[in-house]
């Protein structure tokens, strides 16, 4: 047998991988945390403080957050590439949910840069990092509320969805009926991050 | 259904190098036909709907019992074989295209040697010619036997490769049915001395982690193969031979 190339194969898994863990994780831990958002700005700042005084903040930010959403985003672009959508031709659920999962993908990858600057590489580089009232003043703006609200459901939806595409691919979920079941526990789980997520948004405003 | 005519807009191409173009036929309805039967009365009479005479319009058939596969086309815009799709289910108004997923031949005729290629490189089908007789195979359970057979019952046809989103001209993706059929071989008590050599094909370039659960193929597939079970089953045996087989090295 010829050798062959399995890069492609172990890059695809490890996309699978970072969307769950860490990233998909770190969502649900982002929208827990910022809804300490609803004991007010004191509480809020303490709990900003706190996280901005662990040890080793910026490389454990780097390595369990940056490079693997850089990893993820980047090689999920080059996956988008890959594909040829079809949902208009063949209009069944899943292809549209196949289709969101790349819209998603690519809206939350353009809030995220947004986010990431205005919340923390400002904050590098002034010295003055993010607090409750920074962000209640940013949200201000409708266009920057609307591109929240925008994120938080783009990035909700594509976690739920994509976990029922990261159960088919490690193997979990195979029969007909288990995949049903499993779509509708991700329906539930982009449902609930939405509101959670949403729900924390709007001690801000 | 009343409609006294039945109308049809083909897309047609000269050779494999020239530009597609539309040409509109009027065939006379009469009950029972499907679109093989219109396409030969076309083939009777070469004229389009201008009344110009013209080349009578190519396309592939074998079975006409949705057996073969051969004559899959779009029709309506949906992948499915002509023998089946009947003018008095359908409608009147047919449109008829190639696949679009592979290279057109002429008309309605494509070329999915792609699909064939695929078969071989997964290795679908079990080695046993050698010098010496083998003898006989090991038994096989009957629960095995009627997964086979459910995976067996595909024709090559090239309905899951044409609704796949990941196949196509700019992915390397073999497609959903020549990856289904690693299982129907890994399945074989036989088939399965290739078991690891099948893995690590659908581990390499174009494999089953292209994959991208849009699930169309099993939507489209006439014959009811359950691909995505199978693809997600597939996906387990890849993960643990693959990966776990790395803490063997
Ligand atoms: C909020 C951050 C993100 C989370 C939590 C996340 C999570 C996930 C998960 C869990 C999967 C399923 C993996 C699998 O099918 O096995 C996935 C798939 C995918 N993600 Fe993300 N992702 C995020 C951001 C992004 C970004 C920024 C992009 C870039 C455009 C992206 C593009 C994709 C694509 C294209 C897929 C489908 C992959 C496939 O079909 O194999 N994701 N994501």
């Amino acid at each position: 047998m010829a050798t062959k190339n399995m890069y492609t194969f172990f890059l695809r898994r490890l996309h699978s991988i970072t969307g769950v863990l860490p990233i998909g994780a770190f969502l649900a831990e982002h929208f827990f945390t910022n809804s300490f958002a609803m004991f007010g700005p004191e509480v809020y700042n303490s709990k900003v403080e706190f996280f901005m005084g662990l040890p080793y903040i910026l490389m454990i930010e780097i390595a369990l957050i940056w490079i693997p959403i850089l990893f993820h985003g980047v090689y999920g672009f080059y996956i988008i590439y890959t594909g040829d959508a079809s949902a208009f031709r063949y209009r069944f659920a899943r292809n549209w949910m196949y289709v969101l999962q790349r819209v998603t993908g690519i809206i939350a990858f353009l809030f995220i840069c947004y986010h990431v600057y205005a919340t923390r590489i400002s904050g590098l580089v002034t010295g003055q990092h993010v607090s409750f009232e920074l962000v209640q003043r940013s949200l201000q703006n409708p266009a920057i509320l609307a591109f929240y609200i925008l994120g938080i459901v783009s990035a909700s939806y594509h976690l739920g969805n994509g976990l029922f595409g990261f159960f088919i691919t490690w193997g979990i979920t195979i029969g007909e009926k288990t995949q049903k079941v499993a779509s509708v526990f991700c329906v539930l789980v982009s449902a609930g991050l939405t509101v959670f997520g949403l729900a924390a948004l709007s001690y801000f405003v | 259904m009343g409609d006294k005519n039945i109308r049809l807009k083909i897309k047609r191409q000269e050779n494999a190098a020239s530009e597609p173009y539309w040409e509109e036929f009027v065939v006379p309805y009469t009950p029972g036909h499907n679109i093989i039967s219109v396409l030969m009365e076309i083939q009777r009479n070469p004229v389009n709907s201008k009344g110009d005479k013209t080349t009578p319009v190519v396309w592939e058939c074998n079975c006409l019992e949705e057996i073969c596969g051969a004559c899959t086309m779009l029709i309506n815009g949906q992948v499915r074989q002509a023998c089946s799709a009947l003018v008095d289910t359908i409608g009147t108004d047919i449109t008829l295209e190639p696949m679009s997923k592979f290279p057109t031949v002429r008309d309605l005729h494509v070329d999915r040697q792609a699909m064939f290629e695929a078969l071989k490189k997964v290795t679908a089908w079990i080695p046993i010619d050698g010098t010496y007789d083998m003898g006989e195979g090991p038994r096989m359970a009957p629960k095995d036997q009627e997964e086979g057979y459910r995976l067996a019952k595909c024709m090559t046809c090239g309905c899951c490769m044409e609704a796949c989103p990941q196949f196509n001209s700019h992915s390397t993706f073999l497609g959903p049915s020549p990856i289904a059929q690693v299982r129907l071989f890994n399945l074989h008590p036989t088939g399965a001395m290739h078991r690891r050599d099948r893995l690590e094909t659908l581990m390499g370039e174009g494999g089953i982690a292209q994959c991208g659960n849009a699930q169309n193929c099993v939507r489209m597939c006439p014959k009811e193969v359950p691909i995505t079970k199978t693809l997600a089953e597939l996906n387990k045996d890849v993960n643990r031979y693959g990966i776990l087989g790395l803490l063997k090295k």
